[in-house]
Formats: structure tokens, sequence, C-alpha cells
């Protein structure tokens, strides 16, 4: 519940973001979602034992979280909450993988422990990624972009609506929470049996409100698809900074760049 | 429950998206078909209100923790399945895009694991046959219960699946079953018995909307329509183990050598060499790419344990330098910014 609750409180704050001006806010939308899916699938292509090659990706979202205006506690608030799964899953890692691969010194670090460092960064840029996506155009945006670039209609209709009434559905159920909450004392009448009658209630009071948004939309002409009052038009300075952004997604992910200034600082550079 | 990206490798991601665009394709087809658009704002709202359902908890008995509504089943029975599965996938974007929860890559994993299993499989294959025509309560609650197992169960192995098959986290295949399932077993009780709950107030309260439920997505399409769900559904897992089945032989390769500690692919592991020859396999992001090359290409502090002395230090030592000076300039950046926005 809390962690709920407070998500939807962060919901707010993305939302209020994404309304904000900047040069990435500008960008097509369309631009923005196909770097973004190209970013996580070169983040995630990586070797398992990668973790410098992985931090110049980190560079390049902290440019776009500073151009775009996007506060970096936002999206470390959102981390934090995150990170427990992978962190789970990958804790493991250190423990059944222990043949040493570096070595600083006379301390050897093992497979493992580069493993989990790697999973928490990748954790990291692709929850990263998707927020400052959604931080610089908003969901709706990038609803109509998915629909421009092929998406069927009626999944789009499906989750602008879903995004509409999220905000009004979540509100009934924390006021519900708080009530039931208030009128229970040392725990009694949270069990099953007051669960499934106040679950009921907001099922069937969710039900009528659809059945009254039906009506109304059908009073306004609704025919299946939403439509948007202004479509924004790619120009030729979105399809280039596409290109660009391409280019140094694909250049990052088959040079490692970190390696390479490393080297050019060590003197090892052949 | 959700997969997350960061445990996932291109190859079993891009497999599971495969898979589960297509059934959400075909879903689409059929609940377009139906040419009565109240159902449209319906599944907009369900959506929504799955969120709020997972705000209000209950308590389990004799246990002390508490329990949600995972709200899969509950969304197949009231819409159809076709339906509940595109709501499902909505949910699920939201829940990648907003709440951090899964991820982009991920979702095609937790579209699978959650909608697809619970909503195609345990729903016609469990609930429909134990549940009956939904008049008897009781045939209800354990069709619910007996379904919402059994689709978590498979969902579990489902995540089990992929995180081995993808190799990124270290877990081996039995121990992680054995942590998994059981606490599937637990969550899908829960599940079945807060869906059945809500199901029976909703009986009680308005028996219509259950009718029209149970009403809407069966006669036409009796026995004909449910083979070929029936088939679809062999195909889909037939299409995905054989996709799996790709990947497999590599995946056991690298584990036998690993164990083994010997490495047929030994060749030229010294200097620069490797490094350059491994950028030119990288000519394409091919999706069995991540189980081929394990231990080869990973430049920077990360050559293979059997060739570990022979490996330049310098290599290691370049990566650390240059990994922290990109880190420091990451954050130079952030500031950077931190302090116009404040002068601004």
């Amino acid at each position: 519940m809390a962690t709920i609750a407070s998500a939807f409180a962060d919901l707010r704050t993305l939302d209020a973001l994404a309304t904000q001006d900047s040069v990435i806010h500008r960008l097509d939308p369309r631009i923005k979602v196909l770097t973004a899916a190209l970013f996580v699938v070169c983040v995630v292509s990586f070797d398992k034992y990668v973790v410098a090659a992985l931090l110049p990706f980190g560079l390049i979202l902290s440019l776009i979280m500073g151009l775009g205006g996007v506060p970096a506690g936002v999206i470390f608030k959102k981390l934090v909450l995150v990170a427990p799964f992978a962190l789970l899953v990958g804790l493991g890692n250190p423990i059944l993988d222990q043949q040493p691969l570096l070595s600083i010194g006379p301390v050897a670090i093992s497979g493992g422990w580069i493993s989990l460092l790697s999973i928490l960064l990748r954790c990291c840029l692709t929850v990263g990624g998707m927020l400052v996506l959604i931080a610089t155009t908003g969901f709706n945006e990038v609803c109509r972009a998915l629909e421009r670039m092929g998406l069927p209609a009626i999944l789009v209709v499906q989750l602008l609506l879903l995004y509409r009434y999220l905000f009004v559905l979540m509100e009934e159920g924390q006021r519900l929470h708080r009530a039931r909450a208030l009128r229970s004392f040392a725990g009694r009448g949270l069990g099953l049996r007051s669960f499934g009658p106040l679950l009921g209630n907001l099922l069937l009071r969710a039900h009528d409100r659809a059945q009254r948004i039906h009506r109304a939309m059908r009073c306004r002409g609704f025919d299946g698809t939403m439509r948007s009052p202004h479509t924004p038009h790619l120009t030729v300075r979105d399809v280039l900074l596409l290109v660009l952004a391409c280019l140094v997604l694909i250049g990052m992910r088959r040079h490692d760049c970190a390696l390479l200034l490393g080297q050019l600082l060590t003197g090892l550079l052949p | 429950m959700h997969m997350a990206d960061a445990l996932l490798s291109p190859a079993v991601g891009g497999t599971l998206w495969a898979a589960s665009a297509g059934a959400l394709a075909f879903c689409t087809r059929n609940v377009q078909r139906v040419p009565d658009d109240r159902n449209i704002p319906m599944m907009g709202v369900l959506g929504a209100f799955i969120f709020a359902a997972q705000m209000i908890n209950f308590t389990i008995p004799a246990t002390g923790s508490s329990g949600h509504l995972g709200g899969g089943l509950l969304l197949a029975i009231l819409l159809g399945p076709h339906a509940a599965v595109l709501v499902i996938a909505s949910v699920l974007t939201v829940q990648a895009l907003l709440f951090a929860d899964g991820g982009l890559l991920a979702l095609g994993c937790n579209l699978f694991n959650l909608g697809v299993i619970p909503c195609c499989l345990a729903y016609p294959l469990l609930y429909k046959p134990l549940a009956g025509n939904g008049n008897s309560p009781l045939r209800v609650s354990i069709g619910a219960t007996v379904a919402a197992i059994a689709g978590l169960q498979l969902g579990a192995l489902g995540v089990v699946f992929e995180t081995v098959f993808s190799g990124i986290a270290e877990l081996p295949f039995q121990p992680f079953l054995w942590a998994m399932l059981p606490v599937h077993l637990a969550i899908g009780l829960v599940e079945g018995l807060a869906s059945s709950a809500v199901l029976s107030f909703v009986r009680k309260a308005r028996p219509e909307l259950l009718a029209c439920a149970t009403a809407r997505p069966l006669p036409t399409r009796s026995r004909t329509k449910v083979l070929t769900g029936l088939a679809l559904a062999a195909a889909l897992t037939g299409g995905v183990v054989s996709w799996f089945a790709s990947p497999l032989p590599d995946g056991l390769e690298w584990a036998i050598a690993r164990t083994a500690g010997t490495e047929q692919l030994a060749p030229p592991q010294t200097g620069i060499h490797p490094v350059l020859a491994a950028t030119q396999q990288k000519t394409a992001l091919l999706p069995a790419y991540a189980f081929r090359h394990t231990e080869r290409d990973s430049a920077a502090p990360a050559p293979p344990p059997p060739a570990w002395p022979a490996v330049e230090a310098g290599t290691s030592v370049s990566g650390l330098v240059g990994g922290g000076l990109t880190l420091l300039l990451a954050m130079g950046i952030g500031l950077l910014f931190r302090k116009r926005n404040r002068v601004a």
C-alpha cells in the first residue's frame, strides 16, 4: 500500500514534468520512443560481466536529463524503490560465481560481484531510460506516437482511457483504504470477509462509471478512435537527431568508450 | 513476479516479445470483431480498477501477512479472455513506463506470464470447466482458486525459465524453481480466494453482470472456437519451447565449459586483438548474441577466467580508469545542469 501510494504521488510528478518546455520536450515523440527502445536494447545486449562499457550510457542519460530539465532526485527515488527485485535475484551471483576476474593490488574481485554490479547498472539504466522518456514526453504523447507507428487503435484507446481513469480510480481506492483503516481497531475487519464486498463495490462503481462514460462518449460521436487536436510533423532536425542518436548508441554498444578513454589516459592506446 | 529488463538477455526478451505480440494481435482482432463498442470504456476503467484494487489489501488469517488482488483471472471472468489480455497488456505497459515495474524489453515476458497464461490457458482450460455455467457459488470459488493457482505456478515457471535462459543472473535452475513455486503457490491461493470473494459479492449484488459475462464469450464460439484456442495455445507453447531450444545448447555448452574450466574457444586471447575481432563480429545485434559470445567479447574488466594470467593488466586498469572517469563526467553533467537550473 505504502509503495503504491508513493508511486501514485510520483506519477503526478512525472505528469507535471512532461508539461515542461525544453529542447528534449519539443522533439517529435516518435523519435524519443525509438531512441529509448534502442537505448534499452543496447544496454541489455551487453555481456553479463560488462560494467565499464555501460557507464557511457549513464553519461548520455544524464545529459538528456539535464537538457530536459528532469531532476535526478525523482529518478533516483524510483530506482531505489525498484532495485530490490534485481538485487534479490542478482545477490546469488557473488556466492555462486567466485572465480577471480579482476585484481586491484592484492584484492581479487570475483566474477559474481562484477556481474551483480552489472545487473544493478542495467536496472538503473533501463528503468531510468523509461522514466526519462515519460518525463520528457508524457504518457499520452507516447501512446499517440505508438499509434502513428502502427499500434492498433483499440490498444491505444485502451491505454489512453486507462491512464485517464487511473487517477480517478486510484484516488477512490485510496479513500476506501483510508476509510477502512480508520474504522479498524486492533486489525479487525481487515480480513477477506470485508475485502470481498469492499472491492466488489469498487468494481460495481467502476462498472457503472464505464457505462456513463460510454453514453457520454457516444453522445459526442465516439467511433472507436481518439482524435488528437494537433499532430506533430517530423522535421528534418528530428530525423537528423534520430540518426545521430542511433549512431551514438550503436557506437557505444560496439566500442567500449570508457575503456578507450582509460587507454588514452594511461597511454596504452596502440 | 514482474521480470526486469536487467535480468533479461535480448534473445529471450525478443522471443517472448514475439510470442506475446502474436497473442495480443490475435486477441485484438477478436475484440475488434465485436461491433459493440460498449466494451471499450469498460476495458479502460477496469484496467484502472486493477490499480485501485492493488491499493487495498487484506490480512491473511494466522500468518500476519497481507495480500492483494492481482486481477488477471478476475478480468478474464468479467470481460472474456481476449479483452482481458488487452487490458492486462495496457496495465503492464503503464506499470513498466510509469511505475518502473518491469521494463520495455521485459514487457513481452510479463504479458506472457501474467496475461496470456492466466487468460488463454488457465481460464478456458480450468476455470470454465470447473465453474460450469456460474450458477453454483462453490464451483465458481473452486474454479477461480484452481485456475489462479495454476496460472501463477505457470507464470512463476515462466519467470524461472526466462531468468535462467538469459544467464545474466547466476541462479541455478533447480533451487530457483524450488524458491519460486512454493511462494507462488501461496500467492495463487490468495489470488484465488480474493477473486472468489469479489465474485461472490458481485453475484449477490448484481448477478446480471456475471451472467452476461459468462454468456458473452462461449455460446457462439462453442466447440470449434475452444479447439482453435487450444491449438493456438499448443502452437504458442510449442513455438516458445522450440525458440528456447535453439539457444539452449549454447547455454548448456557454456555452463559445461564454465564448470569444467576448459573451453573450446581458446584461440586469440591476448592484447587488443580479441577486442578488435569481437568488434568485427558485432556487426549485427544478433538475437543469439548473448549466448554465442559470452565470455569472449567482454572487453573491459572481464577477461575469461582460464585466460586470466595471459591478459594484459593494462586493459583492466584502463577499464577502471575510463569507467571511473565516465562516472565522474556523468555526475559532473548532472551537477552542472542543477546549478544552471538554480541560477535560471
